[in-house]
């Protein structure tokens, strides 16, 4: 693949590189990226590549820029509120480098699409922001052989590693599952909605990504295949764990029982989590049954900041610390259990189901869904 | 003889930072190790499933531990 001169011009800094050179800038030109979830990861991913001069990049996501996303995704700007991230994103890219081809899939990555999707790229980019998705990805990436830039955060904290990666006996290096063979109970696992993120965390995890990323593509130097780093940005730590390949894996160990994709909500969601098993009432639903004489009792598992914003008179039970408030929830009555989306109120009722409660419903949607057909003036970001 | 827990994610807050200092047998077992902790901190039941580290590598519970070891909790992180 032949550069142009104002290609020659617009890499120059990169090419002029010792390793790098023209034909580590004909190799990016060649490759087909693709980045999971246009957010804190995904967005410094996207920018760097796209300024790197991949020759197509995929990006998907399904969601819509929000307000609280500006604190860390800053190819966005205020007036974009609303708007799709992945076409947003897409759009801001073309202007940065139009040498670049863009795909936009505006939805969630499932295991339906998944397969049919990653199969057009070379190399996939993590930057979901939740477990099932993660698996998802490490499962179709070791099916089909693709290359994986792992990247998560944590408040103040990151990790990063390179999975599946081709070495130079041909064999793949470790992946997701070599380091997290089971998923813990969703309840030890926080979003950045629930847990809160740093800003320029994301930022710097996310252009490592795209560092070992450009790595892979260009064939330079050593990825992190086969180790783990954590770095810990409030007392800034660095630690880099070596990762073996574990015989035991189900889908690349010896004996694998895994060969195609499977249901990852389930997966981790443990044994009480099926959101299939779970009874649901819909906003207008629950609207009716407010003041009824048999009310429901309404339990809100946000976090209490969230709650103090705005809430529908509910009692608040952080999800985070409902094991130890048990007590404080009626055994006599039928419980509707909510949160922003309905996530954190899924893993709520598994854990209540543990506990012995049966009368227990999700509200389809959460507060969002409140908001949008209820109350207008309801404040859930 | 004296061993460091090294906390990462949701391990930080159960055991209230980033890290803490525990005395220990000689050549105690990362098992053991493991069962301890569980028994301070009831609420790593839910990591109980995770693989500890010690220094730089995965290990498995009989791994036996010496003078100044740091034993690692890594559990995983969702957000992106």
């Amino acid at each position: 693949m032949s550069l142009s001169k104002e290609e020659h011009i617009r890499y120059n800094r990169q090419i002029i590189l010792p390793d790098f050179g023209t034909e580590g800038q004909q190799k990016l030109k060649a490759s087909k990226v693709l980045v999971i979830g246009a957010g804190g990861l995904g967005v410094p991913n996207l920018q760097y590549l796209t300024g790197a001069g991949i020759g197509t990049i995929g990006i998907i996501d399904f969601d819509e820029i929000s307000l609280t996303n500006l604190q860390r995704q800053v190819l966005f700007d205020t007036a974009d509120v609303g708007a799709s991230k992945a076409v947003v994103a897409a759009k801001r890219l073309g202007q940065l480098n139009p040498e670049t081809s863009f795909q936009v899939y505006q939805e969630q990555l499932t295991a339906k699409n998944a397969m049919s999707i990653i199969e057009q790229y070379d190399l996939v980019i993590d930057g979901s922001d939740n477990l099932p998705t993660r698996y998802l990805v490490n499962d179709a990436c070791v099916f089909l052989g693709n290359s994986l830039i792992y990247g998560a955060i944590f408040r103040y904290e990151g990790q990063l590693s390179v999975f599946n990666e081709l070495q130079k006996d041909g064999t793949r290096g470790p992946n997701y599952r070599d380091l997290f063979p089971t998923p813990p109970p969703p309840e030890m696992v926080t979003s950045c909605s629930e847990g809160g993120v740093f800003g320029a965390l994301a930022g710097i995890i996310g252009a490592m990504q795209a560092n070992e990323a450009i790595k892979v593509l260009a064939d330079l130097g050593n990825t992190l295949s086969g180790r783990l780093l954590l770095f810990d940005s409030l007392y800034f730590t660095t630690r880099i764990l070596n990762v073996k390949s574990n015989k035991e894996n189900p889908v690349s160990g010896d004996n694998p029982s895994i060969f195609s994709l499977i249901d990852y909500e389930a997966f981790c969601a443990g044994p009480n989590g099926n959101l299939k098993d779970q009874s649901l009432i819909t906003v207008s639903e629950l609207n009716a049954l407010i003041d009824a004489a048999d009310s429901p009792f309404l339990l809100d598992v946000r976090e209490l900041h969230e709650f103090e914003l705005s809430n529908i008179n509910s009692v608040n039970i952080p999800l985070s610390e409902l094991k130890n408030r048990i007590s404080e929830i009626p055994e006599d009555k039928s419980i509707v259990v909510h949160c922003r989306s309905g996530q954190r109120s899924q893993k709520a009722i598994a854990l209540l189901k543990e506990e012995g409660f049966n009368q227990l419903k999700n509200l389809e949607g959460g507060l969002l869904a409140w908001k949008n057909e209820i109350d207008h003036t309801l404040e859930v970001y | 003889m004296k061993i460091e827990i090294i906390a990462y994610g949701i391990a930080k807050d159960i055991i209230d930072g980033p890290s803490l200092s525990m005395d220990v047998v000689e050549a105690v077992d990362v098992g053991t190790v493991r069962k301890i902790l569980l028994s301070a901190y009831p609420a790593l039941k839910g990591l109980a499933s995770l693989q500890l580290a010690v220094n730089a590598e995965y290990v498995k519970d009989d791994f036996v531990l010496k003078e100044n070891d740091e034993v690692v909790i890594i559990p995983p992180v969702s957000g992106g």
